[in-house]
């Protein structure tokens, strides 16, 4: 598409909703032009990543699925590539990457495997929080020795009695002269046996209503009180490191809380509008492997005395996967530009999500389908990718809050109108 | 040791993996819209320049430049050995089609400018495979050569290569200035990471004509037609030698 067709479309406002009230920018003007065309700096981010997951991730990825081992020597090779922790600020030895950036990253890793991608990208999410509301020296102190070795970190919300009900979450955090006393049970934390400290978000003031009764906390990961749990063994992504975690009478320094008491669900929340394109990001990488693994083997795949790709049956599926993923990158790619112009991109993002996540399972699962027998058989690369699906569309926030998100923007959006 | 500076040459070529096929027009192999990388062989000879200032420090290996002939798309070629670790880059302009002895030419030129005291170049490029440039170049300048090399080394001023040949190994010296060309075992090449691409942003790159340089690189070869290989036929099981024996000399026809 030609960079001015690009424009005109984005600025026409669409019938009912114009998408400047969504994504609440004032004037096209003052943002510089949104073009499909890649930088050239952006195309050799892709491409070493590419060649990365090309040559060490995709060969080893079987391997990390069928035993959970965590992928320790690539995570470390990757770390030496830069592509983890790269949306730390340069002050700090980042790359200071956006998350457009970021996301091109990610979706290459995710194409190789989403196991490892996740527990790369589990650092992304926990430093997303103090790279929003952490102050100089709280930067220095955990996100620069995340640049200076290849540890890991952790983002400690969710509970067994609370995912989507985050207000709901019991563990809390009570002060105590200059130290505050962490009390509670934390589940399916990803990186949670690997991490070098975790982002906590836990409750203050157990009588304010969801959006000042938390507040979040960099936990170190060797405070004397956190039990790790066993490594859950999931449906998929199963070289990704995910346990329950314990804090018992867990002493957390006041110098490690993140901005104000009672800011932390502002801060959690807000840390979404970085790590959803990201996710949404991942799913997309999915569903493109996906895609091109089908399309591989229905060349290769003779029936009734052609490629199978001949057949329309199979032939519709495949372009069916392709207006899906295309359509899913897309959406990942305009709440990450969004973002990194500094503009409210939830609604976007929540959409990037929504959608990405449901193409990665249905093109998943279609590539199964493709593969007929064979694809339901661990000799080949197809069932792993329905199995690491599935939890895009629970993770980062399910696909019913996702859709919840969606729809209460569109009744604020049709209020203003009234 | 005194220090020295190092020339790499770097060509643009379709990407190793990639399925090539003959145009429509059967002048050569089909290039539009198909993946481009280095040739793996200049990778090599990359990551070897890198290596030899790694191991003796900036003091000893002062200066790595890239350098590239081709049209204009060659700079990415030269901008991945900028994000490897070379330190600057020089590309020669041409969209002509570009033989050996011409880039050996373009080269020697080069060399005359930026007088380095070894040039490594990758053995051959594997779009061409002409396994020329690098023994024309040493030719022209009136140097000593270690092809095929697979171990490198500056001792005191001397160059010290392991070449591969048919019989096995050779371990040969020679005086510095020398070119060396790279076989495949010799190292195996860094991925650019993501801080040195960004840092390469920022690396010299300097554009040159062959006029510029004086050189004639008009071909002197005219490719008349371009076919794939016959195709493989499938092997046939046979019962006795003398099967066999009768079958090599009335069909293969090769005894």
């Amino acid at each position: 598409m030609l960079r001015s067709q690009a424009l005109t479309t984005l600025r026409k406002p669409s019938r009912a909703f114009s998408t400047s009230v969504y994504a609440r920018s004032s004037s096209s003007a003052s943002a510089p032009a949104l073009g499909f065309q890649l930088s050239e700096d952006q195309l050799s981010i892709q491409e070493t990543t590419r060649q990365f997951v090309r040559e060490v991730v995709i060969p080893a990825a079987p391997h990390h699925d069928k035993t959970g081992e965590y992928p320790v020597d690539i995570i470390k090779q990757a770390w030496d590539l830069g592509l983890v922790n790269c949306h730390i600020p340069s002050e700090y030895g980042g790359l200071g990457f956006g998350v457009f950036d970021s996301a091109l990253v990610s979706e290459q890793l995710a194409y190789g495997c989403t196991g490892i991608q996740t527990a790369i990208e589990a650092n992304t999410l926990a430093e997303a929080p103090v790279i929003l509301a952490a102050n100089d020296a709280q930067k220095k102190k955990y996100l620069g020795r995340m640049t200076e070795e290849p540890l890991m970190a952790a983002y400690c919300v969710t509970e067994p009695g609370a995912g989507s009900d985050v207000a709901a979450a019991k563990t809390h955090a009570v002060k105590k002269g200059d130290k505050w006393i962490v009390n509670g049970q934390k589940m399916w934390i990803t990186n949670g046996g690997k991490a070098n400290w975790y982002f906590l978000l836990a409750k203050t003031d157990p009588n304010a209503n969801a959006g000042k009764a938390f507040t979040g906390f960099i936990v170190d990961g060797n405070s004397p009180g956190i039990t790790v749990g066993r490594k859950e063994w999931n449906m998929g992504q199963r070289a990704s490191d995910t346990r329950g975690i314990t804090f018992e009478d867990v002493e957390v320094p006041d110098e490690n809380r993140l901005g104000e008491v009672g800011q932390g669900f502002k801060i959690a929340m807000g840390a979404f509008d970085i790590t959803r394109p990201l996710v949404a990001s991942a799913a997309v990488g999915l569903a493109q492997r996906a895609m091109d693994e089908a399309s591989a083997y229905a060349l290769q795949r003779k029936t009734m005395g052609k490629q199978i790709i001949e057949h329309q049956a199979i032939a519709f599926m495949l372009a069916d996967m392709a207006i899906q993923t295309e359509a899913a990158r897309m959406m990942v790619w305009r709440s990450a530009w969004l973002r990194d112009q500094n503009k409210r991109n939830t609604y976007y993002a929540s959409i990037a999500k929504a959608l990405a996540s449901e193409t990665a399972n249905r093109c998943a699962s279609d590539a199964v389908q493709i593969f007929g027998g064979n694809g339901y058989n661990t000799e080949y690369p197809v069932e792993k990718l329905m199995r690491d699906a599935k939890i895009f569309t629970i993770y980062e926030g399910t696909s019913q809050i996702q859709r919840l998100i969606i729809s209460r923007t569109i009744a604020d959006v049709a209020k203003q109108n009234q | 040791m005194s220090s020295l500076r190092i020339l790499v040459g770097v060509k643009r070529v379709v990407d190793s993996a990639v399925k090539v096929r003959v145009n429509s027009a059967q002048t050569g192999v089909e290039t539009a819209n198909v993946k481009h990388s280095m040739n793996p062989f200049d990778e090599i000879a990359v990551e070897e320049a890198i290596r030899l200032r790694e191991k003796h420090g900036k003091d000893v290996v002062q200066e790595i430049i890239a350098v590239s002939c081709g049209p204009a798309k060659a700079q990415e070629t030269l901008r991945t050995a900028l994000a490897m670790g070379a330190d600057r880059a020089i590309h020669v302009k041409t969209d002509d089609n570009l033989e050996p002895l011409s880039v050996a030419k373009l080269l020697s030129k080069i060399v005359g400018e930026e007088k380095p005291s070894l040039v490594i170049l990758g053995k051959q490029a594997i779009d061409d495979d002409s396994n020329q440039t690098g023994q024309m170049l040493a030719g022209l300048l009136n140097w000593p050569q270690a092809t095929f090399a697979s171990k490198v080394d500056i001792k005191d001023g001397v160059l010290e290569a392991v070449r591969e040949v048919d019989g096995g190994l050779e371990t040969v010296s020679s005086s510095l200035p020398a070119v060396v060309t790279t076989d495949l075992r010799l190292n195996e090449p860094r991925y650019a990471s993501l801080p040195n691409i960004m840092k390469a942003k920022k690396k010299p790159l300097k554009t040159v004509s062959p006029a510029d340089l004086g050189v004639d690189i008009r071909s002197r070869l005219q490719t008349l037609k371009v076919t794939e290989p016959a195709k493989r036929q499938g092997g046939k099981m046979v019962a006795s030698v003398d099967e066999l024996l009768d079958k090599l000399r009335n069909e293969a026809k090769v005894l």
